[in-house]
């Protein structure tokens, strides 16, 4: 079973939410964690593995061989991506625009281009306790991530329970993050701006037919916590848990701390979140 | 020859835009009369990303020889450079006027980027 964590907006306290569920469950359960967020990962922090391998992950981006080319531009042509360019004299590929796709050197009639493999990032992995740790780092200034988190997916072991910390946003790498799950939690907070980035997400989870609950971060009650009440109701998305607002809370995450293991009011309430991520999917614990 | 100028809309009376892949519109004209000779609208605008090497080859394939920009970034510039389009800075006004400082020689050439990526996205 694959559990995905996803926000809309950004800062919601995704990482909080994944990190705490994963250690709950672990007490139980067999647990893989990815942190899919691989422009930020940060999950490290909290569960604190033991980074033992890194392994390179490439896309294929192509090498133009000017002796067989004839400058015929199919390559360009069939480029969505504007990554090739054929010029009077000379071929040029911009390695960053490149999606890794092959369409040019597939459709080379003079069979010119050949694919050489780009590093983009890297996979980590290691033992957070009991916890199956892995994630990707994606280089900086790279635009790609979708290629990396799915090497990270690729490393999904079908006999644990895996929790995915996916990015922020809808875009994506938000899709390639959470798309094949078994259940996604939103995580949001009760303003104009969670609630606006909360219906994107779930309009999101809907074209994905993904099912998926909410979790209100920051509960505080009040009118912004009503509006995302009223839309959930209106959607028919059930919320699963209010994480209520709490200095305590707050204190531990800076000092990269999880919360369930030192605070028991936030270990019941994250058993409680489980409880029903399992009730929903009706799965026998 | 053909020159492209980057331009806001169509004709020789549109105004010139400061950006090269993101422009509107290529107003070409003939270098020699200033004569409109096409306007065609800038497949880059809504390209995802590599608008700059996007634009170099719809003007390549248009024939044209020469363009006259505001601001380039570097994809932009290496696309033109591997076109072997002449680029000249300088946009100022409409097309028309661009046209007539092109014509008395006071449009600087321009070899390198002048801007970074994505600079008036």
């Amino acid at each position: 079973m694959i559990i995905a964590v996803a926000s809309g907006k950004g800062g919601t306290g995704k990482t909080t939410v994944a990190t705490n569920l994963a250690l709950v469950l672990s007490w139980e359960r067999e647990i893989q964690f990815l942190d899919c967020d691989v422009e930020e990962p940060n999950a490290h922090l909290f569960l604190k593995p033991a980074l033992e391998s890194a392994e390179p992950v490439p896309i294929p981006v192509p090498q133009v061989d000017l002796e067989r080319c004839t400058y015929c531009g199919i390559c360009a042509d069939v480029c969505a991506f504007n990554a090739i360019m054929v010029g009077q004299e000379t071929v040029l590929v911009f390695e960053p625009l490149c999606h890794g796709c092959g369409g040019c050197a597939y459709f080379c009639p003079e069979k010119a281009i050949k694919e050489i493999d780009r590093p983009i990032g890297v996979i980590e992995r290691g033992d957070a306790g009991e916890i199956s740790f892995v994630h990707g780092k994606l280089n900086p200034g790279e635009a790609l991530s979708p290629p990396l988190i799915s090497a990270v997916k690729k490393t999904i072991n079908p006999a644990a329970l895996t929790i995915i910390d996916a990015s922020p946003g809808a875009s994506c790498p938000v899709v390639e993050a959470i798309r094949g799950s078994d259940y996604c939690l939103l995580v949001t907070e009760p303003t104009p701006f969670g609630l606006n980035d909360l219906t994107i997400a779930v309009e999101l989870l809907k074209k994905l037919h993904l099912p998926g609950g909410v979790v209100i971060n920051r509960s505080l009650g009040g009118e912004g916590e009503a509006s995302i009440e009223e839309y959930c109701r209106r959607e028919g998305v059930p919320i699963l848990l209010k994480m209520p607002w709490d200095r305590e809370l707050a204190s531990l995450y800076a000092r990269g701390e999880a919360a369930v293991e030192h605070l028991p009011a936030w270990r019941r309430l994250f058993t409680g979140l489980a409880d029903r991520i399992l009730e929903e999917k009706k799965e026998d614990r | 020859m053909k020159l492209a100028v980057c331009a806001q809309n169509e004709g020789l009376e549109a105004p010139v835009d400061q950006r090269f892949g993101r422009c509107p519109y290529f107003v070409i004209l003939d270098s020699e009369s200033g004569e409109l000779l096409k306007s065609v609208p800038n497949g880059g605008v809504s390209a995802a990303g590599g608008a700059g090497p996007q634009g170099a080859r719809q003007l390549s394939q248009e024939g044209v020889e020469a363009v006259a920009l505001g601001h380039v970034g570097p994809n932009a510039a290496a696309a033109l450079k591997a076109a072997g389009i002449a680029v000249y800075g300088g946009v100022t006004g409409t097309v028309r006027d661009t046209w007539q400082l092109f014509s008395e020689g006071k449009l600087p050439t321009v070899g390198e980027a002048t801007v970074d990526p994505h600079h008036g996205l």
